[in-house]
């Protein structure tokens, strides 16, 4: 019998900060704009330049420790991480390494190990070739994002799939997003992540040989990746082999695993205590400040979502989206008496379902508020108007910004509460379909639906879905 | 105003010369550009012109008009800055110091940046890309170093004062070289934003003077928390000018175990009699013992090549300076760093990133960090005890151009005195102590008695300083015409 394998996956996270300006100068972060226009002799690593360290980029960092349930240092203190690279120019990156400004925390399942400062690299960019700096005609280097406030979240090896991964980190982005101290926009990069996986068999303590995957701008792309490298280790360990020390690259659209570098190339990076900056010592009134900042974040959202009787799928669907939450909270207010699980799935369900249909509107740029929401769904809750009704008028509502009662009344959509009238239109309806109606007087149940759908066809969706129901059966003697 | 009176006055002389009238700011910057522009020390590796070394001066502020010179190590903005290397020989910062638009803003015009040790590693003057300075009282001899230039522009009569910097004897050295005030304030006194970067935790800035009432006059424009500089505090209260006479009270310890092996005998003759003169005027002298001092120099050249190979890293041809090869990545690295740095300069940064590399980092540089500390607490004990540590300045008078060129141990001892103070952070000055001949005969040459001082001390002194420099009236004229050719 072969030995079974689990993976053991611990994660790197780096999350650009969204301060105003560089970790250790005054240039504006900037996403997009000409190249090199964010510099300065500080940046740049002109001879003779000091750091000076972000406080707006030290308490964002707090906030996040304080998020992730961490013990923040009484004092932190930079280091130097000497390496040589044109997208490095001091040719060491300040960061923290003995002493990281938090540690020993815990996020959902994972337990993080620490979480330190430091800056981002500028960006290279290789012309000709295929992109890499081998076999490239030149290379050129864009400074604006050279010294951008990082943290560097330090996960334990918690984690055992590439789906666990996905989820989590998920979570994790949401938690930070919900901070509002990054944008986590992982396409722009400013949310990365890199894994670091092993395989054991199934049981084990031991930790097997690792490898490094790096730096994927996607979570479904982390989680295939992932998987794929869970595969390519077990079947090295089955086939007799060794797993190797190797940081690789995975490559999305061929679903190839690329070696970026071997364990003997890897790079000695002679740290040092960084002598121009002075430890990091967070006064007790800011980290109160730090913890006592944190919004109500995703996980304890969705569990509060859930305890007001929300499903848990769109408990997270909320909780993970801060501005769908916002909406979500602010239907519920401004409606008398509307269940949460109800608009909780009109929110996340008819609503969100509309306004992708309609040009993929963002909730931001929507022409339909909280209250108007909260007024459609107070007429379907009061039978004022069918379920069927209630998504005609979302559809204009979300395409004109329309009142629902004004839409209702327009296109008469208000439900027939005479069941008089109604039931003609039931009778009618089976004279004009005298198949299904045989079949379901025959014991086929099932061929109902055709019968409500010609219902609603005649009343133009107008009618209550149960009542038909109701009248259908009786009329066809069940 | 006539030209010798001029030359005789030093800084403080000069600023009241203009503000009694009796000079006018015109007068006295021809005067010394004229001075500064019959250089025969090789002193200055760039100097100005009416214009260019009046950029950015403030028009008032207390030392209005009183020019000086600055070591080639402090960024200029629009001036090049080379720290005497080929690699920024064609270096032009776009930016300034802050030390140097603290004199700009006290009035101060620039009349050219001196030549100095490649990236201020050296202590003779002869690792400059762009040749050795020469010391004024004998031109066969060195000026000392790393800031060789400041000292010989302010001895020989080509500057009024000078800025430099100290990161082990930097600025003490070559001062007592060349028979003029030097100090190197606490560690954390003066900013050191734009100063161009050998070892952080032990580079500072401070004054080359004539007079030790012209070091305090520079120390208290000079002094002052940065912002740009996170490390800076500066000194509560600044500086007063100095104006003790007697040194009662005061208590001078002596750390005999030090001061032994290898030190000249006129050397010890000069610091033996200044401690004569200490006691006459009221001062004790008392033994003291710094039991880990001997190790410092060992420590020194552990912990600054270690800092200095990453600081000095930055220099790759990527964005400015030399670029000697665009071949590849690597080759650009290897061939501008080959061709950009001089020996000296390469052996330090060998020495450093190999202390730093992983498996040796306990064994050198967290060993070095480890007697550092005991250093510290030398002091602290010994400023229990005693208020100021004496010794002299360096083992030896002035030495001949390529005497201890091929040896640099030999070279390294010259710090020897000076090395303690500077990792312990804390001030120390050197004042000359009168003439001596080296060992073995050869021209009468100045010797320094240097004076340490507990951290952020440096009122107290200054005013020490001021009090010895009186009884010993040390008379450096005969220097003066030996700047000019």
């Amino acid at each position: 019998m072969s030995t079974e394998y689990e993976a053991v996956i611990g994660l790197e996270i780096h999350v650009q900060l969204s301060t105003r300006t560089k970790m250790f100068c005054g240039c504006e972060l900037s996403f997009g704009d000409d190249p090199n226009v964010h510099t300065c002799p500080i940046c740049l690593a002109h001879p003779g330049v000091l750091p000076v360290p972000n406080e707006e980029a030290v308490f964002y960092a707090l906030q996040i420790g304080a998020a992730l349930d961490c013990e923040l240092s009484p004092i932190s203190s930079f280091d130097r991480k000497n390496y040589f690279y044109p997208d490095n120019p001091k040719a060491y990156q300040i960061t923290q390494a003995a002493r990281p400004f938090a540690v020993d925390g815990r996020l959902g399942d994972v337990r993080i190990h620490h979480a330190h400062l430091e800056e981002d690299a500028a960006k290279t960019i290789h012309t000709g070739g295929a992109g890499r700096i081998a076999g490239s005609d030149a290379s050129l280097v864009d400074f604006n994002r050279g010294g951008t406030p990082l943290v560097e979240i330090v996960t334990e090896p918690d984690l055992k799939s590439g789906a666990q991964v996905r989820e989590w980190g998920q979570l994790l982005r949401a938690t930070i997003k919900q901070l509002g101290v990054s944008d986590v926009n992982m396409e722009e990069g400013s949310l990365r992540c890199d894994a670091n996986i092993s395989i054991r068999p199934a049981g084990s303590d031991e930790l097997g040989t690792k490898t490094e995957l790096k730096n994927m701008n996607s979570f479904r792309f982390i989680e295939r990746g992932i998987e794929a490298e869970i595969a390519r280790q077990k079947e090295i360990v089955a086939a007799g082999g060794e797993v190797v020390q190797e940081t690789l690259h995975f490559d999305p659209a061929s679903g190839e695993l690329h070696s970026l570098r071997s364990k003997e190339e890897a790079h000695d990076y002679r740290y040092l205590p960084e002598p121009d900056l002075v430890p990091v010592v967070p006064t007790q009134e800011l980290l109160d400040r730090a913890r006592g900042s944190l919004p109500e974040l995703p996980a304890a959202r969705a569990q509060r979502y859930e305890e007001m009787g929300v499903s848990e799928q769109a408990a997270l669907l909320l909780a993970f989206e801060t501005e769908w939450a916002e909406f979500f909270e602010g239907v519920l207010d401004a409606g008398d008496a509307i269940e949460p699980r109800v608009a909780a799935n009109w929110v996340t369900g008819e609503f969100a379902a509309e306004l992708r249909k309609q040009d993929d509107q963002p909730l931001a740029e929507s022409k339909v508020d909280p209250a108007g929401l909260a007024t459609l769904i107070g007429l379907v809750a009061a039978k004022k108007i069918s379920h069927g009704a209630g998504k005609t008028v979302l559809e204009a509502m979300v395409a004109e910004g329309s009142d629902p009662e004004a839409v209702v009344a327009e296109k008469g959509l208000e439900q027939i509460s005479d069941t008089g009238e109604l039931e003609k239109i039931v009778v009618q309806a089976i004279e004009d379909n005298p198949k299904p109606a045989e079949q379901v007087r025959s014991g086929n149940e099932k061929a109902i639906g055709a019968l409500v759908g010609a219902v609603m066809k005649a009343t133009q969706g107008r009618a209550d879905g149960g009542e038909v129901n109701r009248l259908l059966r009786r009329h066809l003697g069940l | 105003m006539s030209r010798s009176e001029l030359l005789a006055a030093d800084g403080a002389a000069t600023a009241a010369l203009i503000a009694s009238g009796e000079a006018s700011a015109n007068e006295v910057l021809d005067f010394w550009l004229e001075r500064a522009g019959s250089d025969a020390l090789n002193g200055y590796l760039w100097r100005a012109d009416r214009e260019s070394a009046r950029r950015g001066v403030a028009a008032d502020g207390p030392l209005a008009g009183v020019p000086l010179a600055i070591k080639d190590i402090f960024c200029t903005e629009g001036v090049p800055t080379t720290a005497a290397s080929r690699m920024l020989e064609t270096y032009v910062p776009p930016y300034t110091a802050t030390a140097v638009g603290r004199v700009a803003g006290a009035g101060m015009p620039m009349l050219g940046k001196t030549n100095m040790d490649e990236f201020a590693m050296g202590s003779s003057n002869e690792n400059s890309a762009f040749g050795p300075s020469l010391n004024p009282w004998d031109h066969e001899r060195v000026p000392g170093g790393s800031s060789g230039g400041s000292a010989a522009v302010v001895a020989g009569g080509l500057a009024p004062w000078a800025l430099g910097t100290d990161t082990g004897g930097s600025i003490r050295q070559p001062a007592g070289f060349c028979g003029i005030v030097g100090l190197k304030p606490t560690y954390g006194s003066i900013s050191r934003f734009g100063m161009i970067a050998f070892a952080s935790s032990l580079d500072q800035c401070g004054p080359l003077t004539r007079s030790v009432t012209d070091a305090a006059l520079l120390l208290d424009v000079l002094q002052g928390r940065d912002r740009m500089d996170s490390t800076s505090v500066g000194i509560e209260g600044g500086i007063a000018r100095p104006s003790a006479e007697r040194l009662d009270g005061l208590t001078f310890g002596v750390p005999r175990g030090l001061i032994g092996e290898g030190i000249e005998g006129g050397v010890l003759a000069r610091f033996e009699e200044t401690l004569l003169k200490i006691a006459d005027l009221g001062g004790t002298i008392a033994d003291i013992e710094l039991p880990h001092a001997g190790h410092a120099i060992s420590a020194y050249y552990v912990l600054a090549p270690a800092e200095a190979s990453t600081n000095l890293s930055r220099y790759d041809g990527v964005r400015y300076g030399l670029r000697a090869s665009d071949e590849d990545l690597l080759s650009m690295y290897e061939v501008t760093r080959e061709e950009g740095f001089g020996p000296e300069v390469k052996r330090r940064i060998m020495l450093g990133t190999y202390a730093l590399s992983s498996g040796y980092y306990d064994a050198y540089y967290g060993r070095a960090q480890r007697v550092r500390t005991r250093i510290v607490e030398d002091f602290d004990r010994a400023f229990g005890d005693v208020d100021f540590v004496v010794t002299p300045t360096s083992p030896t008078v002035a030495f001949r151009l390529g005497e201890k060129t091929e040896d640099p141990w030999a070279m390294y001892q010259s710090d020897l005195f000076t090395v303690p103070m500077s990792l312990a952070g804390i001030p120390a000055i050197s004042i000359p102590a009168g003439l001596a001949r080296p060992d073995g005969g050869g021209p009468e040459l100045p010797v320094g008695f240097q004076i340490a001082a507990p951290a952020f001390a440096e009122q107290r002194l200054l005013d020490a300083s001021f009090a010895l420099e009186g009884a010993i009236g040390f008379d450096g004229t005969a220097a003066l015409e030996g700047g000019v050719a």
